[in-house]
């Protein structure tokens, strides 16, 4: 019995509340949640929540069958980290210093990191790319000086044609 | 034709079939309580002292009757007083709906007189909850609130209602009763996969609780013992989902479970456990609980399977279809040893029970039993009075034992008993303490005014007992706070609501105290006075394994 990270996708039906209801669950049953994203999707009447959160396989099933159990959830799907295509998107804003601006340049440019905004004391980056590459990008950062980081958390598709709008659950 | 949403709500509730609701009025609901005093002769509405007495009311006008108990408050502390009962009905899975009044959609969040967020209080204790911020959706969601609460596992569901959706009009259509969601059986390879291992087995214990009584599978039940060769036992909830006198019913399970329901369970190789939840309250210490046995489990609930107790096989599905689908794959047994295993258990519950005499719980509740007919509810409210009615009543038929067993809600028992027996049309009987009745009998009043016939058994020894005995075994009899030094006179107090009563301390008291009551049309209190150091026993103290299982306690222990 070993812990480990899942990525749980969600489809919930798009009205007020919805994501309190799910996110009480979550914090009443004592479910420990690293991520957690929710937004539109392709149907008008449906929103995506993807949830990420460690534990073990008896936890994970505990956290699908309580959420089958919310009215407002339509459909929810495990989604294996091979079988899909996963990415957060992550603002970065670190001290713009003459003597290091050479060495966040280099480093942005390996991780494909973006400047968005810059200044004659900060430069903000925009990543996109799996939790790990953030991860590794954030903590290169650190030998410079972070002003702040905003993270939106994980999205997940399947790869394929394959959709979650209809499991059995 | 054009109603107002009050109007619907009263008319969605008659066409849903509704026939009794139990509420208070108050400003944010007036409304409906307008459309009540219009459709009076259709659908009558029980007043009662507080709104948590209206909502146990409906609570156990639903235990009793198998169809949702419809409560109705009014805004604010109307509606924060439903929370107990809400919570008590969630936790036992019992199908009721509430609807509350709140301030105009315009006021709502602006902290107006009497404005709470009631939705977000229900949350987590209703199956599902709505505010309906347009009219034209008040049927519907009436409707589908109905449908949640009577399909898989029952429940609560909270419908909030502003007091400008209540005067704003719209088309009504009468609509049919909704149905529940059709039941399904678990998976077939599920069933299999659990039927050999049963097949395997030697010594089969069927544990049952209140999803037998929710899904209806007494029958299948019976036949699944048959065959098996099978003792059963069950949790608190599944007390009179079959006849007590069963003979291979062993009575309930776990903290104050009989002992050889509870030893059975204990020595069994294979625990069938249908539509219970594994409670710590019949488990004790999980990590020494059923160690020697394989567990097969069937819940209508997906998130009752392996929550608490991993089970070798569990299986998601009503419990009826599944059982049907099960049996069917089930070779038949004859186990003898493993019956002479379970009589030596019982021969040994039954030598320590005789050595009691005198007026003790136990034969209080023995007395009581010769007063209840077939189809006689008895409610309880919660503590040791519960434990022994649980212990020692007798019942026939299902959905007549009527406790509160998940929340253990104190103050229970009076609006559970009023309730059940408006469902039912019975004499109903409570069985209390003074603890727990000191929490309800302002609802003496309500019996009174609609002349419910209600038997109130009691048990009065002057302390919070369970709290008592807990303090006697486990913290040097520090009796912090139990110790009720009220002198409140019982007798007369019944009868300063209108109602009477009379007192017993001995056996024959107490025998013409319920006689008397059976046969008085005013709700009778007959207060029974024992000692305060009776103990329920057997207990399994708390984190405990059936090695702890406590049977008696020395008279010194009690005593000094």
């Amino acid at each position: 019995m070993t812990e480990r990270n899942f990525t749980i996708a969600v489809l919930v039906s798009n009205e007020s509340g919805v994501l309190n209801r799910v996110t009480s669950m979550f914090r009443r049953r004592r479910f420990n949640i690293s991520s957690l994203t929710v937004s539109e999707t392709e149907s008008p009447g449906l929103s995506r929540i993807t949830v990420s959160t460690s534990g073990l396989e008896s936890d994970k099933n505990q956290l699908i069958n309580q959420l089958y159990k919310l009215p407002v959830v339509c459909s929810i799907k495990e989604l294996d980290p091979i079988e899909s295509v996963t990415c957060e998107l992550m603002l970065i804003k670190v001290k713009n210093e003459p003597e290091t601006r050479a060495d966040i340049r280099d480093a942005a440019q390996a991780f494909g990191a973006k400047t968005v905004d810059y200044t004659r004391d900060s430069v903000t980056m925009r990543l996109t790319g799996t939790s790990r590459e953030i991860d590794a990008f954030v903590d290169l950062m650190r030998d410079y000086t972070i002003l702040e980081i905003c993270r939106t958390g994980i999205v997940s598709l399947e790869r394929g044609s394959t959709t979650i709008s209809k499991i059995e659950i | 034709m054009k109603l107002s949403g009050a109007d619907i709500i009263v008319r969605t509730l008659i066409e849903q079939g509704i026939e009794t609701v139990f509420g208070y009025p108050g400003g944010q609901i007036i409304n409906v309580y307008d459309s009540l005093y219009k459709y009076q002769d259709e659908i009558k509405h029980i007043l009662t002292a507080h709104e948590q007495g209206a909502a146990h009311a409906a609570d156990g006008y639903a235990r009793a009757s198998g169809r949702p108990g419809v409560v109705i408050a009014t805004s604010g502390p109307g509606a924060t007083n439903l929370v107990t009962g809400i919570a008590t009905a969630y936790l036992d899975s019992v199908p009721m709906i509430a609807i509350t009044g709140n301030v105009p959609t315009y006021q709502l969040g602006t902290d107006s007189f009497q404005e709470i967020d009631i939705t977000g209080i229900t949350l987590p204790i209703t199956k599902h909850n709505y505010v309906v911020d347009d009219v034209n959706d008040l049927a519907p969601t009436i409707r589908e609130a109905f449908t949640l609460a009577i399909s898989g596992r029952p429940g609560p569901v909270l419908i909030d209602v502003p007091k400008d959706i209540q005067i704003a009009e719209c088309e009504y259509t009468p609509a049919e009763p909704v149905s529940p969601a059709p039941p399904q059986a678990a998976k077939l390879s599920r069933i299999e996969a659990a039927a050999e291992c049963i097949n395997q087995s030697q010594r089969p214990f069927i544990y049952f609780g209140g999803g037998l009584i929710t899904s209806d599978a007494q029958e299948e039940l019976l036949a699944l013992a048959e065959k098996l060769d099978a003792p059963m036992g069950c949790s608190l909830m599944g007390i009179s989902g079959i006849p007590t006198d069963h003979p291979r019913f062993l009575g309930m399970q776990g903290m104050h479970g009989h002992y050889a329901s509870s030893m059975a369970m204990h020595r069994a190789d294979c625990i069938i456990a249908l539509g219970v939840r594994f409670n710590d309250r019949v488990t004790g210490n999980r990590a020494k609980f059923a160690t020697h046995s394989k567990v097969v489990h069937i819940d209508v609930d997906g998130a009752e399977l392996d929550k608490t107790v991993a089970a070798a096989h569990s299986m998601r599905g009503d419990l009826k279809l599944t059982l049907q689908k099960l049996l069917p794959l089930l070779g038949e047994k004859h186990l003898p040893e493993w019956r002479k295993t379970v009589e030596g258990l019982k021969f040994e519950e039954q030598k320590a029970l005789d050595r009691q005499s005198g007026l003790t719980p136990r034969s209080a509740m023995l007395t009581l039993n010769r007063f209840l007919g077939e189809n006689t509810p008895v409610a309880t409210d919660v503590g040791q009075h519960q434990m022994w009615a649980a212990q020692s009543l007798c019942f026939k038929n299902k959905r007549r034992f009527i406790s509160s067993g998940g929340l253990g809600t104190m103050g229970f028992g009076m609006g559970a008993a009023i309730g059940a027996a408006a469902a039912t049309g019975e004499k109903a009987v409570l069985v209390t303490g003074d603890g727990g009745f000191g929490m309800d009998l302002n609802e003496l009043a309500t019996a009174v005014t609609y002349r419910v016939p209600l038997v109130i058994l009691l048990m009065n020894n002057g302390v919070l007992g369970m709290v008592r005995q807990w303090q006697t075994l486990f913290f040097n009899k520090h009796y912090s706070n139990t110790v009720l030094d009220r002198r409140t006179d019982f007798v007369a107090l019944a009868r300063a609501f209108g109602a009477d009563g009379e007192r017993a301390e001995t056996h024959e008291q107490l025998e013409a105290a319920l006689k008397k009551a059976f046969e008085s049309d005013l709700p009778f209190v007959v207060e029974c006075i024992i000692d305060k150091d009776e103990f329920v026993l057997p207990m399994l103290p708390p984190g405990g394994s059936m090695d702890d299982i406590i049977t008696k306690v020395d008279s010194e222990v009690q005593d000094d």
